[in-house]
């Protein structure tokens, strides 16, 4: 909507985002069947380092999708954070709690029973 | 009429309702609130996906050992490649729909149907490999026994410790059982297809051969840790995973059984599983196919009604819809739409094939 000279600019920026993306989707899938030895054994906040690192890739080629491909870097602030931060605040509240209700139950399987397997 | 005629003399002014709220029209801002709504619903089902799993986190079935199949490549394990190119494609047609979107901008019909047509080719391949993917899974590759608790026991090659299929080693024995159809019995009662070998047939081929061990839906924990555990339960489970397992060291892994308590373990079998269901999985844990069917399913039943969707935009450009109404925003709407498709699958892939 705006003019011509801003949108030969976009076409070169679109190449260059899909670039990021090829690029991280490759650096994740050789991760997943390498599976570095040290990133599986060692945990941070409950979780292996690995995934953390997949979970942080894929945060950032989600930024780019939408921040390039969906134009929410062309839209007014008022806009883009309206429906952004309600993700940003809903998302991480409803993984925390289930998550933590899930290790919870996964603990009292474990511990608070004599067998599982019958 | 009226109506039509009273926006036109009030474009403009803004405080008499022509001004655009945030810059954007009202079908792009309702546009971006159904995707917002959309994400939580697909949030949901992640993080439902997460609780189980966390709850069954030592049972889960390890990705790279389900998802082994490559067009054309029969018998060769290629861990997650498919998926990846899967995830390229629709990356890419996301990537000539944005194009589409940008030389909507500068009016090109011609550059608008092009893309369009590509992204819409793109959409249609990946819903083919998803279907493709559903169809190894459901149909299986190995086959197992299930235990009377739920647990899947799979065979393993003692030798290479690779798994080996039922139809390897297993002799059908000849049965009177044959499957219930509506048409020669009662026609509101129906029964899914009889396993090729019953339980007996394959405790008894397995009895045969020495060289088999079993493999469960376990997951050998790190041992040093759980040794050193200060729970009792954690001491004893170490004890007893060094004592019965062939590898109580491969950490990550699945457990596999020396052959005594594999002989053990194969008694307790009520039930063949060829292949995945809702009710029965054999490459382990239930959960795991219920939320593979229903998170790729919707997000399969997604990428369908964008394509859909697509090939109507697609249509309209054609026809020089948009050329006549001034602006090509409707490409852009539907854009979105392709584009949270892509943003989902993103996700899942991450979830289902990596974590």
């Amino acid at each position: 909507m705006s003019h011509e000279t801003a949108h030969q600019s976009h076409v070169k920026r679109i190449w260059m985002v899909f670039a990021i993306l090829t690029v991280v989707t490759i650096v994740e899938v050789a991760f997943g069947i390498i599976k570095p030895r040290f990133l599986v054994e060692n945990f941070f906040i409950g979780m292996k380092i690995l995934n953390w690192i997949f979970i942080i890739l894929t945060l950032y080629k989600a930024h780019y999708i939408a921040w390039a491909f969906m134009h929410l870097e062309d839209e007014t602030p008022g806009y883009r954070w309206s429906i952004v931060t309600p993700l940003l605040i809903l998302v991480p509240f409803l993984l925390f709690i289930l998550l933590l209700e899930g290790d919870y139950v996964h603990d009292v399987y474990r511990y608070g029973f004599m067998k599982m397997d019958f | 009429m009226e109506a039509t005629a009273q926006a036109t003399t009030l474009e403009g002014s803004v405080w008499g309702g022509g001004n655009k709220p945030m810059g954007a029209s009202y079908g792009k801002i309702m546009m971006w609130y159904f995707i917002l709504s959309d994400a939580l619903t697909f949030s949901g089902f992640l993080a439902a996906y997460g609780f189980s799993r966390y709850k069954s986190i030592e049972s889960w079935p390890i990705a790279d050992e389900v998802f082994t199949h490559f067009p054309f490549l029969h018998g060769v394990a290629a861990p997650m490649y498919y998926v990846a190119l899967m995830t390229f494609i629709l990356i890419f047609s996301s990537v000539t729909m944005v194009l589409a979107v940008d030389a909507g901008h500068q009016m090109k019909k011609n550059k608008v149907a092009i893309y369009m047509f590509l992204t819409i080719i793109g959409g249609l391949i990946f819903v083919g490999s998803q279907a493709w993917e559903w169809k190894n899974f459901i149909k299986g590759e190995h086959g197992a026994i299930e235990t009377k608790g739920g647990q899947i026991l799979q065979f393993v090659n003692a030798k290479t410790g690779k798994q080996i299929s039922l139809t390897d080693f297993a002799a059908a024995s000849h049965t009177e059982r044959a499957q219930h159809t509506k048409n020669n019995g009662l026609w509101f009662v129906s029964e899914g297809t009889l396993p090729t070998f019953t339980v007996a047939d394959v405790q008894k081929s397995y009895a045969n051969r020495s060289d088999i061990l079993i493999r469960t839906q376990e997951i050998i924990p790190n041992l040093t840790k759980l040794k050193e555990s200060p729970r009792e339960k954690d001491r004893l489970e170490a004890e007893r995973l060094q004592t019965q397992l062939v590898n109580p060291d491969a950490f990550g892994h699945k457990a596999i059984y020396k052959r005594e308590f594999s002989d053990q373990r194969i008694q307790s079998g009520v039930a063949v599983v060829e292949g995945a269901n809702l009710i029965h999985n054999e490459y382990g844990n239930r959960l795991f196919a219920d939320f593979f069917f229903f998170i790729t399913g919707f997000h399969g039943f997604h990428v369908f009604s964008g394509v859909v969707i697509n090939i109507i935009i697609f249509f309209n450009v054609i026809l020089g819809t948009y050329e006549r109404r001034g602006h090509y925003e409707m490409v852009e709407k539907v854009g979105l739409y392709w584009h949270f498709v892509d943003l989902v699958w993103v996700f899942v892939f991450t979830f289902f094939y990596l974590v």
